[in-house]
């Protein structure tokens, strides 16, 4: 089941550029929310915060803390573990070019060391059937490449990869940016069905499709958090101007 | 614009696209002359000499005609093995820090230039290395040297095509195995080495088949033998030395044999690098990029 996840007074630097500044919000378990903004504005930064990938850079720097349910992820644990509870989709669909299907679905799990055959199989295919692809790739399981899918079905082979380590969070940094209106909209579907079982924090630069999948949306400009309220809030009466400037389009 | 002025420039537009064609197959062909050149003579010097007592005999003395280089194919296998068993996986392993773990630091860019500057260096120098750190040691000239002395060879060349190769992966493909979870360590070995394979093994195979050819380093090392021998602590016969050895000889006898023998070494070459190509192809699957 999805947790709450709670941002307190968080900021990030990348080498001497504070990239984030004092972030402070409450994203409400098994909804989703979504993150808007000019782009630079930290919107992908605050989500690579949330599962420390963040910390992959060499100059970055986190302080303050992020608690995902009980678990305060920078103090109680490793980096690895908070990524096998906080999946991550990226913007561009980044599937592991030298695997099959099935190969990548169970990377998760391989990597990590669980070899159990028959769970395996039982994973895999309630994953694709959790990213509504397993009617498109039942057949070549292990015959095709990840790689050898189109756009849309490699982002939605990503998210079963993302949904086979069974994450309480699922973090998607533009996952539809790449795609077709076709593929976007299978992934605004799907992310419709995962809100039930999954908390989904979603950074899109489409404002329709946060208006279309989202409980709550927050505003992010120049490192920080100007509003974070309920979706129709943000977009039919926001409280700040800049807010309404930019869903306006007077600027970004 | 005219219609005239239109055919006159779509006519020079054609002409350019034709040279510029013609140039890169004339291009294409001056390379592919000088390997063809090179097996056919030796084709036309060697075949005659080629029969089953050249891979079943051992030299015989001057003055007996006959006689083959089945100890210089073995020790050339022996020390082939000895150098890939040593430079392959310092190599492969030195180019994973310098791609993965060393980035930026002082240490990595010291061992690039370093690396950079052994592949540089000429292959006699690598024969005194060994001979230095081992001949000399041991009071004796053996296969193991030889191989060592190979094996330095080696090291650079697949340390950065490694390297290389690892670099050419691209970033998101790290990050998403980063992201579920997997260990620093494991997505380096499972998913970016495994990802750039082809890659990693092409490189090993151009050192492979590099070294396979040198006859510089094994000259006090190796030093040859006109016998049968295994042993790594005895001076082991190469298919290059014996070359050498057999084309500077005044015997015409010897200098059919010498022919004979670069042509097989061509021919193991060639069918060395096939064979590991075809067997690490064949695990990778189809319609992966």
């Amino acid at each position: 089941m999805g947790v709450g996840i709670e941002v307190t007074n968080l900021n990030a630097w990348y080498g001497t550029n504070h990239s984030l500044q004092d972030i402070n919000l409450n994203m409400p378990g098994n909804h989703a929310t979504a993150l808007i903004g000019p782009s630079g504005c930290g919107k992908s930064t605050f989500v690579r915060c949330l599962n420390r990938m963040h910390e992959t850079n060499p100059i970055a720097r986190v302080t303050g803390s992020v608690r995902i349910g009980d678990l305060d992820i920078y103090n109680d644990c490793k980096p690895v573990e908070v990524r096998r509870r906080v999946g991550m989709v990226f913007q561009r669909p980044n599937p592991f070019p030298t695997m099959s299907i099935y190969d990548n679905v169970a990377a998760g799990l391989k990597l990590n060391g669980y070899n159990n055959r028959r769970e395996l199989d039982e994973i895999v295919e309630r994953s694709l059937k959790n990213s509504a692809l397993w009617d498109e790739v039942k057949d070549d399981l292990k015959k095709k490449s990840g790689a050898s899918l189109s756009g849309g079905q490699q982002q939605r082979l990503c998210i079963a990869r993302a949904l086979a380590v069974d994450p309480e969070v699922l973090l998607m940094d533009e996952p539809a940016s790449a795609l077709d209106p076709v593929s976007t909209s299978k992934i605004e579907d799907l992310i419709f069905q995962l809100k039930s079982q999954y908390t989904i924090v979603i950074v899109t630069h489409n404002m329709q499709q946060a208006a279309r999948v989202a409980e709550k949306t927050g505003f992010f400009l120049n490192g920080r958090m100007v509003e974070f309220d309920s979706t129709h809030k943000i977009f039919t009466n926001p409280s700040d101007k800049r807010t309404e400037d930019y869903i306006t389009g007077r600027f970004g | 614009m005219s219609v005239e002025t239109t055919k006159f420039r779509s006519r020079v537009r054609t002409l350019t696209d034709g040279a510029v064609t013609g140039l890169s197959i004339l291009a294409t062909l001056l390379v592919v002359a000088p390997l063809i050149a090179i097996f056919t003579y030796l084709i036309y010097k060697g075949a005659s000499s080629l029969n089953l007592a050249f891979f079943t005999q051992i030299p015989k003395p001057v003055g007996e005609s006959g006689g083959g280089m089945a100890n210089a194919i073995l020790g050339s296998g022996i020390l082939l093995g000895i150098a890939s068993v040593i430079g392959v996986p310092i190599g492969i392993g030195g180019g994973i820090y310098l791609a993965e773990f060393g980035r930026g630091t002082k240490l990595a860019n010291a061992v690039r230039f370093t690396a950079d500057v052994l592949n540089g260096v000429p292959s006699i120098v690598m024969g005194l290395a060994a001979y230095a750190l081992i001949v000399n040691p041991q009071k004796h000239f053996s296969a193991l040297s030889g191989g060592v002395a190979l094996a330095i060879m080696m090291i650079p060349t697949v340390c950065r095509t490694t390297e290389e190769m690892l670099l050419m992966v691209p970033h998101v493909v790290r990050e998403a195995a980063l992201g579920l979870g997997v260990p620093n360590w494991r997505s380096v070995l499972s998913i970016t080495v495994k990802t750039a394979s082809p890659g990693i093994i092409t490189g090993c195979m151009l050192a492979f088949a590099r070294v396979a050819g040198e006859t510089a380093p094994l000259i006090f090392t190796a030093l040859g033998n006109q016998f049968w021998s295994v042993s790594l602590n005895q001076p082991i016969a190469a298919l290059p030395l014996q070359i050498y050895v057999y084309a500077l000889s005044p015997y015409d006898d010897w200098h059919r044999l010498a022919w004979a023998g670069s042509l097989v070494l061509i021919i193991l070459i060639v069918a060395a690098v096939s064979l590991v190509r075809f067997v690490t192809s064949r695990g990778v699957l189809k319609g992966a990029s």
